[in-house]
């Protein structure tokens, strides 16, 4: 799977677990201030991208801050997606 | 000598902040000194109780052994996945044990602050087998077990964000910022506790409900319910605050423990707010474990029933760690459903998906959240019970 499809994909699990497209154009916004994701929903979506990715993220791998948005969440993935 | 309620533990906090300032402003590191004050104060605190004494002790060993045994086992990746669960039961036997001997009136392997020294352990253990620890140096594991402010209540730290602030040497006016913030933390946590938690406490009065009329009664258990509420909330974070201001007095940040939970609009938001290093442990190290398997192994049919079952499980626990009873264990149920309904309910309800943005749904939702809050303290409390009991035996 190649960078783009990796960045559709893991829009596409954002979507679902945000369950608003918003976050397709509001791609550097805090989805935990604008209440896209909460605690809970960011373990699911934790859980969609080992699942759908392969790419496990161990919970406390990774400080809020830096898988707030959507491009850093992104980002998180592709590091790790490019190790394997 | 119990911390934050004899009074002479503040005077002998006041004494030993003094050498960690002159450490801290000479640009010294506190470490050492920490970790030393930090056992005399443990020396403190079990007094005469030889006891205890004895149970934290064989706590520590076990802990420092397990993990010690299975960071080997990562660093020769060996990996060995049976060493890590005999380390992991290893470490939570003792709270086990102890939480079914209080069931029988025994206390078996108890200590004062046993459950906190706990989830710490099993992070380290957890966080090994993530390969999330690499390294530990012994002096650090242990100072992070030790350490006194948060020793008997919390807030839970992690590991690796501790024993950097422990190695740390601040500058002067770093040292100076942290040391008038923790004294200030300090200060405002005493007046929760000490002022504000009595307060509500002397206006929480429970009772079987009397014999007037039945809105005057149910107008007296709500304000029971909202009281030890207040309280709690008072006590708890007043505590917290203070265990984080002496921490900074040791330029260690102790995570915060609560974030004005009475304003969250609905039960999840309030678990973001309320007892914060509680359930986050509780998230990363149960409920997200609890989550992962279940959708590996395809145990239910989709993502919001995962949810809800690692829900369950999750607050299921929390109830039985505050004590293998009747209000503790209804009270796990109860946040276990009202979080898998929350979800349900957001995810599927036009109607909240239309109104979500609106202020008057968002003050409605604040309004039922509050109450529901308020329902748990009830159960929490034993109000619920005594107001049932009285109702059948009355």
């Amino acid at each position: 799977m190649a960078d783009n499809s990796v960045e559709e994909g893991m829009l596409n699990l954002i979507e679902e677990v945000c369950d608003d497209d918003v976050i397709r154009e509001e791609r550097d916004i805090d989805l935990f201030e604008a209440g896209l994701l909460d605690s809970m929903a960011a373990i699911e979506l934790l859980v969609g991208i080992e699942t759908e990715f392969g790419v496990e993220i161990a919970p406390t791998a990774v400080e809020r801050e830096e898988m707030n948005t959507v491009n850093k969440i992104i980002h998180q993935v592709q590091i790790r997606y490019e190790g394997n | 000598m119990n911390f934050y309620i004899d009074p002479a533990f503040y005077v002998f906090l006041a004494l030993a902040v003094i050498p960690a300032a002159i450490l801290g402003f000479t640009g010294h590191r506190i470490k050492y000194y920490g970790l030393a004050a930090s056992l005399a104060f443990l020396l403190l605190l079990f007094g005469e109780n030889a006891e205890g004494m004895l149970a934290f002790l064989v706590f520590l060993a076990v802990a420092c052994a397990a993990t010690f045994w299975v960071l080997s086992s990562w660093k020769r990746g060996e990996k060995s996945l049976w060493k890590y669960r005999c380390a992991l039961v290893a470490v939570i036997a003792p709270l086990v044990i102890y939480k079914i001997g209080a069931v029988f009136d025994h206390n078996l392997m108890g200590f004062l602050g046993i459950s906190y020294i706990t989830f710490k352990a099993v992070q380290v253990i957890i966080e090994i087998r993530d390969g999330l620890i690499d390294h530990m140096d012994f002096a650090d594991y242990l100072y992070f077990l030790v350490f006194f402010t948060p020793f008997t209540s919390g807030p839970i730290d992690r590991s690796r964000r501790f024993t950097e602030d422990a190695n740390r040497v601040y500058s002067k006016q770093e040292y100076a910022d942290l040391l008038a913030r923790g004294i200030m933390l300090v200060l405002i946590g005493a007046v929760y506790q000490k002022v504000l938690g009595t307060v509500f406490f002397h206006y929480f009065t429970p009772a079987p409900a009397g014999d007037g009329s039945w809105w005057s009664e149910l107008g007296e258990q709500v304000k029971d319910a909202y009281m030890y509420g207040f309280y709690l909330f008072f006590d708890f974070a007043g505590y917290s605050l203070m265990a984080m201001g002496a921490s900074y007095c040791f330029g260690i940040k102790t995570p915060r423990n609560f974030r004005a939970p009475f304003l969250a609009t609905d039960v999840r938001e309030f678990w973001d707010r309320w007892h914060m290093t509680l359930s986050t442990w509780l998230r990363d190290f149960v409920f997200m474990r609890v989550v992962k398997s279940a959708t590996r192994r395809k145990l239910f049919k989709d993502r919001l029933h995962t949810a809800c079952a690692g829900y369950m499980a999750n607050f299921m626990l929390m109830g039985a760690w505050h004590g293998l009873t009747v209000d503790y264990l209804v009270y796990g149920a109860y946040y276990g459903t009202l979080m898998g309904a929350t979800d349900i309910y957001q995810k599927k309800s036009s109607f909240h998906k239309k109104h979500k943005k609106k202020r008057w749904y968002k003050a409605l939702q604040w309004f039922i959240t509050i109450n529901l809050v308020m329902l748990g303290m009830a159960i929490f409390s034993g109000q619920l019970h005594t107001v049932i009991g009285g109702l059948f035996h009355g």
